[in-house]
Formats: structure tokens, C-alpha cells, sequence
């Protein structure tokens, strides 16, 4: 690198300045260097939204939960400890809450990917129409969840579509519930929903999933004269193993993250049957001002989904 | 490699503040005159009401252009539901316009937090609907055009086949009489339920429209003494008396306890035979049902009716460069032809009678003239103090609750726990 010339020492018998790098190009970088170069730099403006709008938000966010910060207040903000947690652990209705995200994160993850994994393996087929039928399955997703809401909003009232559809079908019989105005039903009314909303989705990380499945493996297992059941059992669920993992992480903390179907449709109610921890930031943090409140129970939450998921990647880990 | 990454990063982050401060310098600059800039922006949040923002414009437009305007004004218009965000978000970055309109009960939260400077107008005041000008720690903040008023739809003929009298203001229904009418109407067997009281309705509803109820029974939101603290005016024996009123209308299946997304459309289509809302469907039920329609004032539930004050205000606000200018528009504005021009675009009740005489409809004799007599007999500013967004949240939250089936008095509680643990931990909103 240097290319000034030094006053020879002495006692150190040099021939020449340093062999330098061949004269025909001077300027010019080592390969590996330029390409991490261009590497950075396209990970720069990534990188900097990233710090921007999730770290340094995410830091503030664990710094102001100790303090008394205020969206609307003349007054300096203050540190007070451990006191939005106290407040916060004895709130029924954030237990409320976390017993209703685990309510909906143990229904929705099972039958969900379920439910995917079964449209996946429909749709896996060389036949006329797949496309439509992909198509249909896929199109709740491009739905926007607040779209999807208003109009499930209508189905569900007592006299909304579900109902008439349950009272024609069972000729009168049944008399459907206030689906969503009873907190017997809330929730379930809201599960479903978000069960049809985003299923297409996880269909389609499935349907990659299979199709990386080589079709050898089924022509070997028909060989041998599997039965459809076997074949499932013994080459599809093995190839599926990274996908099952993938899905159940993301499927958990989508889950753990309820809060758009809620607040389009119920606000929390009937009696905090449907609230939920991201809910009740929302209404603490904007609705409430009580920004340090709200950023205790979102970094309870943060911790929480972080939990989670590490005990999930540590049981589906590589065993091997 | 370590060092690079952290090369680029600085790099990075030099050259993101470097742009976000030029972007500052060229915005302060501006307004670095000595008279104030000449041009100063206003907020509205009628983006979403064309009729209403065309009403204001035309007002800013003659202001731009008459000759003593001493700054040109520019709107911008928000949707109603991100307004408020907007407002909070300028002001925490430093950036709010001069002038901004104001929902009644929130001003003096505003205030508080100094968003907004006490009002220095040129216009007389005096003579405004007292629910029109807001007040906290007796300077004056913010000023309306209008307000709107609570109150009871119900169909001439209906009443009439019930066998009920027609409530009027010397004369409103009282509790009991109001038990008997949903009852006589209820056994006309022409509805699911005789009452709409707009169940399904959301955030601010709940409160404007239901602790008039409370009020009317005894109780209220807050000990308005000194505003330190709910327990005994939310959670005494008069608010659980009301709370247990407001279920039992539910109980008795005289209402829906969620009513549907459109309470007046419902009642126009004959869903309902009384309609509890406000004034600015009196024109469009009118247009419907002609004379057929009876508009009377609201429940008398042992203190007198009540409906909630205050609407949309205006206000200037601490950080504008040019206050003189902004005063000076909002003087101007209130004349009494600018306040009856944006009064026909939204339906509401005109501040002062100079206004009410321009519009037809709220001269004396005027269809909707009984609004008037409404807001000046009834109307109870919703409590004034900076503590309001919160305990309109959790009193929102304690009706919903309630309605949903849980036990009045823990609910109540629970409310005014919550009220004054807010209270106190902001030094009970003292400067």
C-alpha cells in the first residue's frame, strides 16, 4: 500500500522498494475485496432501512419501557423502573389476552398448516383447470385482512349470511348465534376466518415443498407397490421436513401476532373475549397515550414470540 | 471485514442524516422572515366530506384574496380516522401547521401538551352556543362553526298506533314514561326491537352518546370539582343505576346490544321505531319520511335530558410563526355568512343566531330549529381536562362491557381505577 518511499533503514539491506504488485495495474483492488465491496454496498440500503424502522425503533421501544413516556404530554420523561411491568402483570386483561393468543395459536397452527398441507396435495396434480382451482384457493390471500374482515363482519351478524345459510340448510332449526357479540363465539367466529384468509398461503410454501420432492421416489415406492397412504407416509411427509418447519414457525407467530380481524371486527370484545397482546398495545400506545405502557407489553411480547420460536427450532432441529 | 461493515454503516448513517438535515435547513428557512411567512398552512380533517372541505376552501379562497388578509392560508386535508395521529405525529416531530381543527373534548389535552396557544380573536365570542367555544383553565383555546345534537327519530303514525304521546322540550319523556312507550311500541310486534341506540357504534360514540344517560341519572365521568379523580361520579350508586338501566333496555329486548353498522339507514327502512342519534341525520330522515317524522329531545332519566357538547373546533397552535395572521383568519372566519356556508355542508347546528338566520332550515320556525333549543338547553361539555382521550376510552370499554352482559358495578370499578392510577401518574395533569 505505501508508495512513499521511506528512508532506507540501516543495518537492513534492501535490494529494491518492496515488490509491489505487478506495475500494470496499480489501482486496481484484490478480487475478493471489490466483491465484498459491492456485497456491502447492496446490503447497505437494506441495512439502513432495517436500523432505521426496526432496530432503533425496537431499542427505544426496551428503553421507554421503563420510563414514563407519553405520546401527548408536556411533561419530561422519566425513568420508573420495573413499574409498567408490575402494572402490566397485574392486569387481568393482559392475561386475558395472552390466554387468548394461546387459545388461538393452538387452534389456528394444527388445522391451518393442516388445512394448507390438505389444499397443497389437491392442487399437486397435472389436470385441466389446476390453475383455477389454485387460483380460487390462493385468492383470500391477495385479499387484504381489513377487506376480509368488513365483509365476514356482515356474515356473521344474526341475521347475516352464516345464520341464514345454517337456518335454510337445517330448515329453521338451528338459530345461528351473535357470532361475534357472544363471548362464547368470538373467538371461534374470528379463528375461522383467519383460518380461510391466510390458508392459501401456507398452501403455496407446501406446493414448493412438494414439488421438490422428486418424482423418482414415487416411482420407486409404486414399484414396490406402496399404497397412496404409504407413499404419503413414507416419502412425501420426510421430503416435507424443512417446509413443516419453516411453516409451523411462521404460522406460530402470525398467530401470536393477531390483531387486524380484531380490531376491524370486535375492538377486544364482547368482555375482552378477543383481545390481544398486540391489541392492547394499539389501544394503550394510541388510543390510551400511554407510549411506555404500550412498550412494556410489546416488548413482553417480543420476548414471548422470541420463546417460542427458539424452543420450535430447537425440537425440529437436525437431529443428526 | 468487521471494520469495513462498520465503515459502511457510518457512511451510511452520515450520509441519511446528512440529507434529513439539509431537508430540515430548507424547511427553517422559510420561515426565517421577520414578519411571519406569508403563507401558512391550515389542517382539516374533512378529506373524507367533500361538501364540508369545499365549504371551508371557499372561506380560505375569499380570505386569501381580500385585502387585509394578512398571510395566504393552505389547506390540507386528512381522513377523519388518521387526523388525530397526523396532529400527535407533527407535534412530537415539531411540525404542526398553524392553524388546526380540533375535536371539542380533546383540546384541552392539546392545550396541556402545549400544541395550541390561547386565542386572541378579533370576533365576539359571547353570543356563541356555550358548547361551541372551548375553554381550559379559563383561556379560550378553540372555537366551532356549530355543534350537533343528540337526540329521539320516531315515525308520527307509530306513536300515534302505540298509543304514545309525542315528547317535547317543555315536556320530555321520563323514565318511566320511556319504559311504557318501548313497551306499547314493542307490542306492536312491527320490529325485532323498537329501539336503535346505535349499539354497534365505536370510540368516541360511546362516550358522547351514553354518558349523557349517566349524567341524566346523577352520575358522571369524573368529579368535576378538580378533575383528580372518577370514584364515586362512574362507579356510585347512580352510575350503576344507569349502567344497570342501559342492560336492562337490552334485557328487555327493547334494543340490539350491537345494532347495525347504520342506525339511521335502519330506521329509514323501517327496522326500528325509535332512533336515538344525532342532528346530522335530521336531514336526510326528513327528506325520507317528510311530516311523517317527529324529532324529540332525549330521555329525562331524573336530572333532565343531557347530550353531549362540542364538536369540531379550531384552534392555533404554540409553535406558528405567524399567529398574528392565523388569529386574523379565524376572526374572519366565524362572520357569520363563512359559519352558515360550512353549517349547510355538514349538517350541524349554526354557533350563533346571526348564522341561524342565514339558513332556512334553523330561522326561527326552521325544521331543524329544535337542534338549536337542544344544544342550549341540554348540552353538557364532555369533562374538561387533559385526562379525556383516556377516560373516554375506558369509559367506551366499561359500556361495551356492560351491554356485553358484565356485572355493572366491577366494570365500573375497574374504569375508575384505571381512571385515576392515569390521573396520577401525570401529576394529575397540572402544568
Amino acid at each position: 500500500m505505501t508508495t512513499t518511499h521511506l528512508p532506507p533503514t540501516p543495518g537492513r539491506r534492501v535490494a529494491a522498494p518492496a515488490p509491489a504488485a505487478p506495475p500494470s495495474k496499480p489501482h486496481r483492488r484484490p478480487r475478493y475485496l471489490r466483491e465484498q465491496f459491492s456485497g456491502w454496498a447492496m446490503i447497505a440500503p437494506a441495512a439502513v432501512l432495517l436500523l432505521a424502522f426496526v432496530f432503533l425503533p425496537a431499542i427505544l421501544g426496551f428503553g421507554l419501557a421503563f420510563t414514563n413516556a407519553r405520546l401527548v404530554s408536556p411533561r419530561p420523561v422519566e425513568f420508573v423502573g420495573t413499574d409498567n411491568f408490575v402494572r402490566l402483570f397485574t392486569d387481568p386483561t393482559f392475561w386475558r389476552a395472552l390466554l387468548n393468543v394461546s387459545y388461538f395459536a393452538v387452534v389456528v397452527v394444527p388445522v391451518q398448516s393442516g388445512l394448507a398441507l390438505a389444499m397443497a396435495l389437491l392442487i399437486n396434480k397435472k389436470f385441466r383447470g389446476v390453475n383455477f382451482f389454485r387460483t380460487l384457493y390462493f385468492l383470500p390471500v391477495v385479499t387484504s385482512m381489513v377487506v376480509v374482515s368488513l365483509l365476514w363482519l356482515f356474515m356473521y351478524r344474526k341475521d347475516g349470511l352464516i345464520n341464514e345459510f345454517l337456518s335454510a340448510a337445517s330448515f329453521g332449526l338451528i338459530d345461528g348465534p351473535d357470532w361475534l357479540n357472544d363471548p362464547a363465539t368470538s373467538m371461534p367466529a374470528i379463528i375461522i376466518l383467519s383460518i380461510w384468509q391466510a390458508a392459501g398461503f401456507h398452501m403455496i410454501i407446501w406446493l414448493a415443498g412438494l414439488q421438490s420432492i422428486s418424482g423418482e421416489l414415487y416411482e420407486a415406492a409404486q414399484l414396490d407397490g406402496a399404497s397412496r397412504w404409504h407413499q404419503f407416509r413414507y416419502v412425501t411427509w420426510p421430503g416435507l421436513k424443512h417446509t413443516r418447519t419453516l411453516i409451523l414457525v411462521t404460522i406460530t407467530i402470525q398467530a401470536l401476532g393477531l390483531f387486524d380481524q380484531v380490531s376491524v371486527m370486535t375492538q377486544g370484545g364482547p368482555l375482552d373475549s378477543t383481545t390481544t397482546i398486540i391489541f392492547e398495545a394499539v389501544r394503550s400506545g394510541f388510543k390510551q397515550q400511554e407510549t411506555s405502557y404500550a412498550s412494556a407489553i410489546s416488548l413482553v411480547f417480543f420476548v414471548l414470540v422470541l420463546l417460542i420460536s427458539a424452543v420450535q427450532r430447537y425440537l425440529t432441529r437436525e437431529k443428526d | 471485514m468487521n471494520k469495513r461493515f462498520t465503515q459502511i454503516l457510518a457512511t451510511s448513517i452520515a450520509a441519511a442524516a446528512l440529507v434529513g438535515s439539509l431537508g430540515a435547513c430548507s424547511k427553517g428557512s422559510s420561515s426565517s422572515t421577520t414578519e411571519g411567512p406569508k403563507e401558512i398552512t391550515m389542517w382539516t380533517h374533512a378529506a373524507g366530506n367533500p361538501a364540508e372541505l369545499a365549504a371551508t376552501q371557499s372561506i380560505v379562497d375569499s380570505y386569501n384574496k381580500s385585502s387585509g388578509a394578512k398571510a395566504q392560508i393552505k389547506v390540507q386535508a386528512f381522513p377523519q380516522e388518521s387526523y388525530n395521529d397526523s396532529v400527535v405525529g407533527a407535534a412530537s416531530a415539531g411540525k404542526l401547521p398553524c392553524i388546526v381543527d380540533i375535536d371539542g373534548p380533546n383540546v384541552p389535552n392539546w392545550a396541556w401538551a402545549k400544541y395550541l396557544a390561547p386565542l386572541k380573536l378579533s370576533a365576539d365570542l359571547s353570543k356563541n352556543l356555550p358548547s361551541t367555544v372551548a375553554k381550559w383553565q379559563g383561556e379560550t383555546y378553540a372555537v366551532g362553526y356549530g355543534d350537533v345534537a343528540l337526540s329521539m327519530f320516531a315515525r308520527k303514525s307509530d306513536l300515534a298506533a302505540a298509543g304514545v304521546r309525542v315528547a317535547t322540550i317543555e315536556k320530555p319523556w321520563t323514565k318511566d314514561e320511556f319504559q311504557d312507550a318501548l313497551t306499547k311500541l314493542k307490542a306492536l310486534g312491527k320490529w325485532d326491537y323498537p329501539l336503535d341506540m346505535g349499539t354497534a357504534g365505536t370510540g368516541e360514540w360511546l362516550p358522547y352518546a351514553y354518558s349523557p344517560f349517566l349524567q341524566s341519572f346523577g352520575g358522571d365521568l369524573i368529579n368535576r370539582k378538580d378533575y383528580q379523580s372518577a370514584d364515586g361520579a362512574l362507579n356510585g350508586d347512580k352510575a350503576v343505576e344507569w349502567a344497570k338501566w342501559f342492560r336492562g333496555l337490552a334485557d328487555q329486548g327493547f334494543m340490539a346490544t350491537k345494532s347495525g353498522k347504520d342506525s339511521t339507514q335502519d330506521f329509514l327502512n323501517n327496522k326500528s321505531g325509535l332512533l336515538y342519534t344525532g342532528s346530522w341525520a335530521g336531514d336526510k330522515a326528513r327528506a325520507a319520511l317528510g311530516d311523517e317524522l317527529v324529532v324529540m329531545p332525549t330521555v329525562d332519566l331524573g336530572n333532565g335530558p343531557k347530550i353531549g357538547g362540542a364538536s369540531w373546533q379550531w384552534g392555533v397552535t404554540s409553535g406558528c410563526n405567524n399567529t398574528d395572521a392565523a388569529m386574523d383568519y379565524l376572526s374572519y372566519s366565524l362572520k357569520p355568512e363563512n359559519v352558515a356556508a360550512v353549517i349547510k355542508a355538514t349538517g350541524g347546528i349554526p354557533a350563533t343566531d346571526e348564522a341561524a338566520a342565514l339558513i332556512p332550515a334553523f330561522a326561527e320556525g326552521g325544521a331543524n330549529r329544535i337542534f338549536m333549543e337542544f344544544s342550549r338547553e341540554y348540552a353538557v361539555l364532555r369533562p374538561e381536562t387533559p385526562a379525556y382521550p383516556f377516560i373516554a376510552t375506558e369509559y367506551g370499554k366499561a359500556v361495551q362491557d356492560i351491554l356485553a352482559g358484565a356485572d355493572p358495578k366491577p366494570a365500573l370499578d375497574k374504569a375508575v381505577k384505571a381512571i385515576d392510577a392515569n390521573i396520577k401518574s401525570n401529576g394529575g395533569y397540572k402544568n
